[in-house]
């Protein structure tokens, strides 16, 4: 007979503490980590794009990339200047109690500290109208928190760059316009793009839910591993379908002309209502950062 | 590659083709959107500007602070199609050579470009840990309050570049 185990502790008994100053300086060396040091995947796609690329002039750009990625990360410097809106993906325990503040307060505090020690741009206003004053440390982060089982905090930042960014759309289309309307809908907003985004871009696209879910999905798309397929066959089909028909345009690396004008097209999917089919194109430049941590 | 030093005259601006490859050196000036809104106003109430436009060149960048002994931080093209409402003025009243940035112009900026001449150079968006090696130094000259956005001096030094629209219209980005 196995014996059962009662945990005894109450509930404010099995809270794990994590410190306050901790969060603050570990994300403070995350945004620092991530706008110079680009992930392996993605400097391995900027290769193997290099290799490919037909056009000398969309070759001497990916090139430029390599080049770029080793200074930034040996310098150390910024990938891009534009050290973007800093965006992040919590998942917190709900066993966890952020000690001495909110982890919304701690995140943003890390925020300051990451973007002014580091020398990293400044790059967000405080009204979007009137003004537009800069808050002066890139603050207020963006932060999509999800409580989850257990005692762990994940954290993911991935500052968006505004270039790439104001390409991005959403539309809702009708469920009678289904997988073509979808395929129509995600390439040509990538090609009206042109140079704008900085291409070679990934592609992130979110299909179903309800408008603003559409969208969190678009962006959350582009957290995948580089080119890792959508783990259902018919969405991975439609995302080398949509890959081989945006790079078939011609775009190229920065607008200029070539074979890859995107590396890769991620699809996220949720059930949606039945008088709906919402489509969202989140895009990233091809310096497609993310750093991250747990505690 | 071809070599070339600012100030651009419009003899030279006009024997460049859609597809050189530059290396780009001398005084550049910095602007973004806020900085060229003001220029324009200036021009508006027939003020004198802060810098004279006459044959030279604009980046359109806003650049990482610098480290302490380090002339700039990370420092490459924002999209070019935020300025597209106001470079023609700067081209035709300020007689304005060149524009560094990335990404398409509008039709009324490569009228412009045509008519009064003047070159679009196109320089590698996300790779501004590159960019700033060329640049030797830096200094704000106008609209300090606008931070990275306040107009820069730059001299820069084989900055790579390439010619993505010329003064006949050729236009890379058009297929």
């Amino acid at each position: 007979m196995t014996a059962i185990k009662i945990d005894t502790r109450t509930p404010a008994e099995r809270l794990r503490l994590i410190p306050f100053d901790e969060i603050v300086e570990k994300t403070a060396a995350c945004c620092f980590e991530a706008a110079c040091q680009l992930p392996a995947d993605v400097l391995q796609a900027i290769r193997s794009a290099a290799e490919k690329e037909t056009s000398p002039l969309g070759k001497g750009f990916l090139e430029q990339y390599i080049e770029n990625a080793k200074i930034a990360s040996t310098h150390p410097m910024p990938i891009c200047q534009d050290t973007g809106f800093a965006v992040f993906f919590v998942e917190m325990g709900e066993m966890v109690k952020v000690d001495g503040g909110s982890i919304y307060e701690a995140i943003t505090a890390g925020v300051a500290k990451g973007y002014k020690e580091g020398f990293l741009r400044k790059s967000i206003v405080r009204d979007p109208l009137f003004g537009r004053p800069n808050t002066g440390d890139n603050t207020p982060p963006i932060i999509h928190l999800t409580l989850v089982p257990g005692d762990k905090l994940n954290v993911i930042l991935a500052p968006k760059g505004g270039g790439s960014e104001n390409m991005s759309a959403l539309k809702m289309l009708k469920p009678s316009d289904g997988r073509d309307g979808v395929v129509k809908f995600v390439t040509e907003t990538v090609i009206s793009a042109g140079g704008n985004p900085c291409p070679p871009t990934v592609v992130g696209v979110g299909i179903g839910g309800t408008f603003e879910k559409a969208a969190f999905l678009a962006k959350k798309a582009l957290l995948r591993k580089l080119g890792e397929p959508n783990p259902q066959k018919e969405y991975a089909e439609l995302e080398q379908e949509i890959l081989a028909k945006i790079n078939a345009s011609g775009v190229g690396p920065q607008g200029l002309g070539g074979d890859i004008t995107s590396f890769a097209v991620h699809i996220e999917q949720f059930p949606c209502h039945i008088a709906s089919l919402p489509v969202t194109v989140n895009l990233n430049c091809h310096a497609a950062r993310h750093a991250g941590f747990e505690l | 590659m071809k070599k070339l030093t600012t100030p651009l005259d419009e003899k030279t601006v006009r024997s460049l083709k859609a597809g050189d490859q530059i290396l780009l050196s001398g005084v550049i000036w910095t602007g973004r959107d806020q900085a060229h809104k003001r220029l324009v106003a200036l021009l508006d109430e027939g003020k004198d500007l802060p810098v004279d436009l006459q044959d030279q060149a604009i980046y359109f960048v806003g650049p990482c602070p610098a480290r302490p002994g380090e002339p700039i931080g990370s420092a490459g093209p924002t999209t070019s199609g935020r300025m597209d409402a106001y470079s023609p003025r700067l081209i035709k009243d300020c007689k304005l050579r060149g524009m560094i940035g990335k990404g398409g112009r509008s039709d009324a900026v490569v009228d412009a470009m045509k008519q009064y001449g003047a070159v679009y150079f196109a320089a590698a968006g996300g790779a501004g840990a590159l960019i700033a090696q060329s640049i030797k130094k830096a200094e704000v000259i106008a609209f300090p309050d606008l931070g990275p956005e306040a107009i820069h001096r730059l001299e820069v030094e084989d900055l790579p570049l390439v010619v993505a629209i010329d003064s006949d219209g050729n236009d890379l980005y058009k297929r």
